[in-house]
């Protein structure tokens, strides 16, 4: 029992065993970009519009919500790249800003929604009993309802903009989230580490959050990807309906909205690069998630 | 079997009662007040009276606990009151909007089997050729393509190949007519639609038949076949295709009650006054009362769609309903 704590509730690694730790790290690493060709091409989509929407105030060759009357629904062309739309607005510089847009609500939905819903899943399995069955039912009931259609209900009390869609996206991905996590904790909790932990008189916090949670990184991870892209999609199709992100803040699926589709025949460019910047970014997003997936999970990295 | 059916039915009440409450809360989180807005849109100020008898006339001045059973009572009879925004009741609103829907929706899911199964199989059977990479990249396209836009794109092809070929344009229809009435112009109007929708969910279909084949492929009983000599389209048709369909039946059950999300959108883009349109403007218009039957007919179809799954898969695969 006490050797047992030692690894796990003291960790007492030397320093050359750290940097070994981290040696076999970059290897693990450099295997993954050799071996997962596609995720790794994913990866850098990814990386490419993250680092656009972070560098968008350099990146774009105009002022996003600028019109330029003079140069309305003009064709591509050296001066306006993507050419531009119904406003005179430059429709790279919009798209490159768009990309902050969809990363900041990618990412905080799916990051707030995962991590409520891993606290959640590892506690329900921890505690067991009446208060899993209780959040189950919760998660049920919640799970009852698909993403769009709670995620409309939400905004339509909080109402549009970007903190709300955040908000309306992320509470459904909460109980998605807890259901995957709770099942991998549920064979955590029989483990004799955490019995041990139990033992040695650790609160239900410590045992939950340091010895339960690090359990179940891999199937949170492969969540929590799989949720980017999901929130992506989402936030696209909420301001498309026009109950999202409300101009005049540039976002790929705002873009799509009311022009677009008047303007399709004589200025189709305008309808087709926010959706290619949409693609782009969920494909890479999932392209990334299933390369994870592989590599994480056990059951699929025999093959 | 019966015992399996009774328990599994049992655990739909408490999913629906919670949809319920969930629904009814949030309704009830909306901030200001439902009288206040449906007085203001006429626009004056708002006499207390004709508040308190507007509170009245919604039952709002009585216990919560009496609101909400009379909720679920309304609901349990589809009795969801009358819309704020038109007047009308409720239940006619969705009910004149429901066939052009549910057509889609049934239209996108024959779609959606009839490219997925074969192309799934058939992935898994050459795994890692060209064939597999090619219907790999098309689903994965699928994943990350959102609907509208697929429906954007499709119209703006069908407008440029009509004005190039037949010198004008043309556009699918965006008035219903039954498909009794007039099959072609119903299906013009029905099949882009569909298309957009069903491609979705033909692709993480094609991903799931892919998936559970190669995994079927591998057990003991495809070898055995193989041993004794089975002809391979016998061994792909009768042990392992069976097989592996259990989990994408499922996975179509389930995706058949999300498509309903996935119509709002499209029925958006191609101009259609079908249920999903009927609900972004529910929401546009703040009409609370369209808006919560409408989310509470959704989680409905997803729980019965969840229910019929769970039933077909039992009486499939027998180690289920004796477990």
């Amino acid at each position: 029992m006490a050797t047992n704590t030692g690894t796990i509730g003291f960790p007492a690694i030397a320093s050359e065993d750290m940097g070994a730790q981290r040696a076999s790290r970059t290897r693990r690493l450099l295997r993954f970009f050799r071996r997962e060709l596609l995720g790794t091409f994913g990866l850098l989509l990814v990386v490419v519009i993250a680092g656009t929407g972070l560098g968008a105030e350099l990146l774009a060759p105009y002022n996003p919500t600028a019109n330029d009357f003079g140069a309305m629904m003009e064709a591509p062309s050296w001066q306006h790249l993507l050419g531009t739309d119904q406003f005179g607005r430059d429709l790279l510089s919009r798209i490159i800003f768009g990309a902050r847009t969809a990363m900041i609500v990618g990412l905080s939905s799916a990051l707030i929604g995962g991590t409520i819903g891993l606290i959640m899943g590892v506690g329900s399995a921890y505690f067991g009993g009446r208060t899993d069955l209780i959040l189950q039912r919760v998660f049920d009931v919640f799970m009852a309802f698909p993403l769009i259609i709670l995620a409309l209900a939400v905004v339509a009390i909080f109402g549009t903009g970007v903190q709300n869609v955040i908000i309306a996206i992320t509470i459904p991905l909460i109980p998605r989230c807890a259901r995957v996590v709770r099942s991998s904790a549920l064979a955590i909790r029989e483990v004799p580490y955490v019995d041990a932990a139990r033992a040695m008189g650790f609160g239900h916090t410590r045992i939950i959050l340091c010895h339960m949670v690090p359990n179940v990184m891999a199937p949170f991870l492969i969540m929590v990807t799989a949720f980017v892209g999901q929130a992506v999609l989402a936030e696209a199709s909420l301001s498309y309906l026009g109950l999202g992100v409300q101009e005049p803040v540039p976002a790929w699926g705002l873009m799509l909205q009311g022009g677009a589709e008047e303007y399709a025949s004589s200025a189709p460019w305008i309808a087709i690069f926010p959706g290619v910047a949409i693609v782009l970014s969920v494909l890479g997003i999932n392209l990334f998630g299933d390369a994870l997936r592989d590599t994480l999970d056990p059951k699929l990295r025999k093959r | 079997m019966l015992r399996y059916v009774i328990k599994r039915v049992a655990l739909v009440i408490p999913t629906l009662l919670g949809a319920a409450a969930l629904v009814f809360v949030l309704m009830r989180l909306i901030p200001g007040d439902v009288c206040v807005v449906r007085l203001g849109s006429s626009g004056g100020t708002f006499d207390p009276k004709a508040i308190a008898q507007c509170h009245a006339e919604l039952g709002m001045d009585r216990p919560v606990l009496v609101q909400f059973a009379d909720f679920v009572w309304g609901f349990l009879h589809f009795d969801f009151g009358t819309s704020m925004w038109s007047g009308a009741p409720v239940t006619s609103e969705i009910w004149a909007r429901l066939p052009i829907s549910l057509e889609i929706a049934i239209l996108a899911t024959v779609i959606a089997i009839a490219i997925a199964i074969p192309l799934g199989a058939i992935s898994a059977i050459k795994q890692n050729t060209w064939i597999d990479v090619v219907v790999r990249i098309f689903a994965v396209g699928g994943i990350a393509t959102p609907s509208f836009w697929l429906g954007i794109v499709s119209l703006l092809i069908v407008l440029d190949v009509t004005s190039a070929v037949f010198g004008a344009p043309w556009m699918p229809p965006i008035e219903y007519v039954p498909i009794w009435v007039d099959p072609l112009r119903n299906l013009s109007m029905a099949f882009l639609p569909a298309v957009t929708v069903g491609y979705r969910y033909a692709a993480v279909s094609m991903r799931m038949t892919r998936s559970a084949m190669l995994e079927v492929m591998q057990e003991d009983y495809i070898r055995t076949a193989r041993a004794k000599g089975l002809i391979n389209k016998l061994i792909i048709n009768r042990h392992a295709l069976k097989n592996a369909l259990l989990p994408v039946v499922t996975l179509i059950g389930i995706e058949f009650a999300f498509l309903i999300g996935g119509l709002v959108v499209t029925e958006q883009v191609f101009n259609l006054n079908g249920v999903g349109r009927l609900f972004v403007q529910a929401v546009q218009n703040q009409d609370y009362t369209l808006t919560q039957a409408l989310v509470m007919l959704t989680v409905m179809v997803f729980v019965i769609c969840n229910l019929i799954v769970d039933l077909l898969y039992a009486w499939l695969d027998p180690r289920i309903r004796f477990s």
